[in-house]
């Protein structure tokens, strides 16, 4: 019998709501690794993120400064954080946090010798939703022609370059999809006011969606990807049911880009599929999906991968997944003690 | 003869229709396709037919089979099997 080595690990991303973080599926890929006894602490912006009171899930929680605190609240949070669990790794899983976590990477693991697996500011930056046309470019994937926008006075010029519909998205989350003017008017103020600027204007390809939930080891080679459909989808866009798909040109697209762009990390490529097997790529995010569990599922567990790499060690591409796997999601109310809520929400911990 | 044109070429259509190698096709017959992630379900004599196709019988051969087998004159079959053919090709199941 072999024993699984212990080690703690802090995550974010608790918010395990309807447009769900993916902190919870990272978590539970993590639990259920064959090769770590995983303790998890969690990260959490709120007092209302459910994982913080998923207890047998999340071991011990920390309130951490919203990201517009910037990087030396976040130092001297993790420092007190890491002085009561001498923690090994973080996996932030917050797009609007990873900046401040990556200019950080060096300085946390020179104090603190806590390890991190992200990706450079270079490839955060190139695949940004404002950027995603050139990088197409220049990893040869098909990208849907897209502009950043920033005033509204624009809006009447895009005529020129875009046809109705087109789809008006935020800069971190969100998009919608606008049949005229006065919707990507309406749309661009919504976006404003929850991102700020820019706003991208997206040309519209019609097709049905697909994702790829990938890992890279930062030399160019492609840990594990795992294709999904989505089955049933929220108002706000999200998964609620999906299924692994046989697709292999998609997953060689997604090798394609990770090897072209030497990628460090989690990610997740969402792609339209059109009607004559085309692929276009409409977003990458710098990150693990919240349906990150679904590889866990069909055999490739990549957070663990992940922790792996960010151990140091070499690990080996996953060379399979089960199709046909499915993930259903549900909705659970817990019954929460009001002095747990009093104690993140004055203390901070949990 | 514009219509008996029309005719034939549909008699003539689908004749060496497959069914997509990947496609899993259960007992009770529902039908999965890997690539696209769609699934679907086909009443018993549907589930007849694609298991035909699947052991690339010819439109002729499956004609025949039906025809020995229920209580149904050639016209409808050719109407049915058209309608069902169309929708195996359009659902990504079946190709030509």
């Amino acid at each position: 019998m072999t024993t699984k080595k212990p080690i703690t690990i802090a995550v974010s991303g608790l918010n395990n709501i309807d447009s769900p973080g993916p902190g919870i599926p990272v978590i539970r890929a993590l639990k259920e690794s064959t090769i770590y006894d995983v303790r998890i602490i969690g990260l959490s912006y709120e007092a209302l993120e459910p994982g913080l009171y998923m207890h047998k899930l999340v071991d011990k929680s920390y309130q951490v400064p919203f990201p517009s605190a910037g990087t030396e609240a976040l130092m001297e949070r993790l420092r007190y954080i890491h002085n009561q669990e001498n923690i090994a790794v973080i996996i932030p899983n917050f797009d609007a946090e990873l900046s401040n976590f990556m200019n950080l990477e060096n300085e946390i693991l020179q104090e603190f010798g806590i390890k991190m697996f992200l990706p450079t500011q270079e490839q955060f930056d190139e695949r940004h939703k404002a950027n995603l046309f050139e990088f197409g470019k220049k990893h040869d994937v098909k990208v849907p022609f897209s502009k950043m926008m920033f005033n509204t006075s624009e809006i009447h010029s895009l005529q020129q370059e875009f046809t109705y519909p087109m789809v008006v998205k935020g800069r971190f989350y969100d998009a919608y999809i606008a049949y005229n003017q006065e919707q990507v008017a309406t749309y661009f103020n919504k976006l404003v006011a929850k991102w700020g600027l820019p706003i991208i204007i997206q040309e519209y390809v019609f097709g049905s969606e697909v994702n790829v939930t990938a890992i890279g080891d930062g030399n160019g080679n492609a840990i594990g990807a795992v294709p999904m459909r989505k089955l049933f989808i929220t108002d706000k866009g999200k998964a609620w049911a999906g299924i692994s798909l046989d697709d292999q040109k998609l997953v060689e697209i997604a090798k394609r880009v990770i090897s072209s762009s030497k990628w460090r990390g989690g990610m997740e490529l969402e792609f339209i599929k059109t009607a004559e097997d085309e692929y276009y790529l409409l977003e990458i995010n710098p990150r693990f999906p919240a349906w990150v569990y679904l590889a866990k599922g069909c055999g490739q567990n990549h957070p663990e991968a992940l922790i792996r790499m960010a151990l140091g060690e070499t690990v080996e591409p996953f060379d399979k997944y089960e199709v046909g796997k499915m993930f259903v999601r549900y909705s659970f109310d817990m019954i929460v003690d009001l002095k747990e809520f009093e104690q993140i929400s004055t203390l901070g911990e949990l | 003869m514009i219509h008996k044109i029309r005719e034939w070429a549909l008699i003539g259509m689908f004749n060496r229709m497959r069914i997509k190698k990947n496609i899993a096709i259960s007992e009770s017959g529902f039908i999965f396709n890997p690539t696209t992630g769609d699934s679907f379900s086909t009443n018993p004599i549907g589930f007849e037919i694609i298991n035909l196709l699947k052991e690339e019988k010819s439109k002729d051969e499956i004609r025949a089979f039906i025809l020995d087998r229920y209580f149904i004159d050639e016209s409808t079959f050719e109407k049915d099997f058209y309608d069902f053919s169309t929708l195996l090709q359009s659902s990504q199941i079946a190709e030509e």
